[in-house]
């Protein structure tokens, strides 16, 4: 018998199954569709740049916890991988190396480790280096292989959203220009220009359902996103549709879909409550809109994601869960 | 009255632990008589009880060991007969010293005034202030865990107005089955002990709340109280903390208990199934609480089991009656795994609140690694009372106790839900403890 050496700790005694390194290697998973179908669109180039990306992403984060920090290793966590991933999802699929190293080395060291690493980081890190890279190389990072091109120095295009943007500025009708773009349905599967995993509505929608499933994340953030782009685009387009895309359009196209599902969902730099969640998505939403139809960019996902960031301690402080007998009182 | 179609539950959180009652199936059986028994004059909520006897004093089976002293304290008897031996500090389950007496055991000689037979006895002689009395005599407390006074719940102050009386047989805990037992095999005990709770009362309407995975003890509840006015049993999903008496009182009435308030604030008294029995015992047999069932139980336990215990058996006893302790036990809990203490000794005694002893194995009972806090609310969406569990920690850590008390840290209940769900293994109950206590010390002058 055991009697001598008995573990004496506080209740609870037990512990549910999902623990961070599950989380995380649930989201991973979530993102293999996405993945997949922009390797069958893109060929090597689209794993060329997700390996180097993931890769350099833990090599940064490994030797700045090991040298800097000089703390225990952090990198089996899986977050960092998850960065890696997001960050090559949210850049072109010929990007060259050593962008991609400028790219992880922005989102891990000043995205991510400059705050103390994972869960205090007020940005979402990918979004850092992805912002980072667009403003310091505008014109690699906005030229994206033609889907179905297969070779490292694919002939490039612009995206849906920029063809729009573009064409509008040069005064071109929307009908023509909403001619020269795909059919819904390719551009739902995904056969459409973009960011390496930005692309197929259809494969980021099953890795979402999958995390809503394995309960990784609740409904409130993508559903209050969506829901408001659709809702603002669907106003401006019902006032003018000669002036504005219809909705559809601009769920499907650029960042929205990917936004929704992994950018805006990552947990640390969301709201805590469900009550945040869902002022945070509409803000998103908002922003997003108003980038995409007033302002400079074409795509406005990752500039809407990133000040709503900053919006959150905010949120948490006002944005509070009824409280049990709390009702009854104010009575 | 059947009210189960469909499954009532609470507003707010809650988390679903798989229920393990491995002990489900395990009739109630007596443990043989223990050599010695460890009886503490502290098992319940108050006042510590005041010994009277002495070393080398012969006692009967139910008889006064300890009177209570004053209005929230308990009195506590010979749960054996023999003779008294050493009477000094001895742990119990919280791990704290408190005064108890040793009885050595001689045969089994029980007062006289004490009905041992198994009659049922289901006329109500007494009245309201006779029964409290007669409650108070017997030294019931509440048997669900925490041990509070029974006659205590039943003096509503002035003032207050109670019109429905709510029994406990939730046992949301995993593992534990001893209510369930209870439930199943004295059904028309407690239908008589409500009664009596009623009658004290003076309430027209109970509802007994049964979670659903106990759906044997509904049925039979349902036809029992097929000709019974003002009695209903209702189904409640599985959803801890359900027995929770805050989440109970809501789930079956929609009221909610005002912060910092007590369910007689919205008109309810709750009890405990076990607890129901102990009263009809007390009032219907004169039989003082000096036995419960304990319920034996773990995933490598040999018999998971049900017995009827003596207050102030060993531990190891009831261990050694169900196969003995499995060889990768590396923790001993008393209570259930969402709100047990974990025990040191094997000695310690089973006490008036203790409602099970669970053995956990030893790759289970030591917790996984803390990540830093992921912000991913998960904590928020299990309190049942609705809290921030992770401000709390920050700000219980930080040692801003003000803040932590204006964020209703002393609302917490302390399910374990939280540090149930964390996925960075973050010790937030922990810290919530620590908060409450600070908040709790009497402020120095």
């Amino acid at each position: 018998m055991s009697t001598g050496l008995l573990t004496v700790s506080p209740s609870p005694h037990i512990h549910s199954e999902l623990t961070v390194p599950q989380i995380m290697r649930g989201v991973i998973i979530a993102m293999v569709p996405a993945l997949a179908f922009s390797i069958y669109n893109f060929g090597l180039g689209a794993l060329y740049v997700t390996g180097l990306a993931v890769i350099f992403c833990v090599g940064i984060e490994y030797a700045i916890v090991k040298y800097l920090l000089k703390k225990p290793a952090s990198i089996h966590d899986g977050s960092a991988i998850i960065t890696g991933l997001l960050l090559a999802f949210n850049v072109p699929s010929n990007l060259p190396w050593y962008i991609i190293l400028i790219g992880s080395a922005v989102a891990i060291g000043i995205g991510k480790m400059s705050f103390g690493g994972l869960g205090n980081n007020p940005f979402n890190p990918a979004l850092v280096g992805r912002v980072f890279l667009l403003l310091s190389f505008p014109v690699p990072m906005t030229h994206w292989p033609q889907a179905g091109s297969w070779s490292l120095d694919a002939v490039t295009g612009a995206t849906p959203l920029g063809i729009l943007k573009d064409g509008m500025r040069a005064g071109e009708s929307m009908d023509s220009l909403l001619n020269q773009m795909p059919s819904y349905v390719d551009i739902f599967f995904g056969f459409q220009g973009g960011s390496l995993g930005e692309m197929s509505a259809f494969a980021l929608l099953l890795g979402l359902i999958y995390m809503l499933y394995r309960k990784i994340i609740t409904w409130h953030i993508p559903v209050s996103m969506l829901l408001t782009v659709v809702i603002m685009t669907g106003i401006f387009w019902l006032i003018d549709p000669a002036k504005f895309a219809n909705p559809l359009f601009h769920v499907l196209t650029g960042g929205v879909m990917l936004g929704a599902v992994f950018m805006a969902t990552d947990y640390v730099t969301s709201p805590f409550t469900h009550r945040g969640m869902l002022i945070f998505g509409v803000g998103i939403g908002v922003l997003t809109v108003l980038i995409r139809l007033f302002g400079n960019y074409p795509e406005g996902v990752s500039f809407a994601i990133l000040i709503m960031n900053a919006f959150v301690p905010m949120i948490n402080r006002y944005a509070k869960e009824p409280r049990y007998g709390e009702v009854k009182q104010k009575r | 009255m059947a009210l189960h179609h469909k499954l009532k539950t609470f507003r707010l959180g809650g988390v679903h632990p798989d229920d393990q009652k491995l002990s489900a199936q395990a009739p109630i059986t007596p443990l043989p008589l223990p050599k010695t028994v460890t009886i503490p004059i502290t098992q319940h909520i108050g006042a510590p009880a005041k010994i009277v006897v002495q070393r080398g004093d012969s006692v009967k089976v139910g008889q006064v060991i300890a009177v209570h002293e004053g209005f929230v304290s308990s009195n506590i008897h010979a749960s054996v007969s023999g003779r008294i031996g050493v009477i000094e500090e001895t742990m119990d389950s919280s791990g704290f010293k408190h005064m108890a007496v040793n009885i050595r055991v001689k045969g089994d000689d029980w007062m006289e005034t004490v009905d041992r037979s198994d009659t049922l006895i289901e006329e109500i002689k007494l009245d309201s202030k006779e029964i409290v009395a007669c409650i108070m005599e017997a030294g019931v407390v509440g048997m669900g865990g925490a041990a509070f006074p029974a006659h205590v719940k039943l003096s509503v102050p002035e003032g207050k107005h109670v019109d429905y009386l709510i029994i406990n047989g939730v046992e949301c805990e995993p593992y534990l089955t001893a209510d369930h037992r209870i439930m199943l095999e004295k059904s028309r005990e407690i239908l008589v002990g409500i009664k009596i709770l009623m009658t004290a009362l003076g309430v027209k309407q109970a509802i007994i709340g049964i979670e659903d995975n106990k759906h044997d003890a509904v049925e039979l509840f349902e036809k029992l109280l097929q000709h019974e006015q003002g009695i209903a049993v209702a189904a409640l999903e599985v959803h801890y903390p359900q027995g929770g008496e805050k989440q109970l009182i809501q789930a079956l009435l929609n009221r909610e208990v005002p912060s910092g308030g007590l369910p007689s604030d919205v008109g309810v008294i709750v009890h405990n199934v076990g607890t129901t029995y102990a009263i009809y015992e007390a009032v219907q047999k004169n039989k003082p609480l000096i036995e419960r069932v304990v319920t034996v139980t773990g995933k490598s336990v040999k018999q998971p089991s049900n017995f009827l215990v003596r207050i102030g058996t060993p531990v190891i006893d009831l261990l050694i009656a169900a196969g003995g302790v499995p060889e990768d036990t590396g923790k001993i809990v008393s209570g259930g795994p969402m709100m047990g203490k974990a025990i040191a000794d094997l000695d310690v005694p089973i006490a008036k609140g203790t409602s099970g002893i669970l053995l956990i194995p030893k790759e289970e009972s030591t917790r996984a690694e803390v990540y830093n806090c992921l912000h991913c609310g998960k904590c928020i969406e299990a309190c049942p009372m609705g809290l921030e569990p992770y401000r709390l920690l920050i700000l219980s850590k930080k040692g801003n106790h003000s803040r932590a008390k204006e964020e209703h840290i002393l609302d917490c209940i302390e399910c374990g839900s939280c540090s149930f769900v964390c996925p960075s293994n973050r010790p937030i109950l922990d810290y919530i403890r620590l908060g409450k206590t600070q908040l709790r010390k009497p402020k120095k002058a």
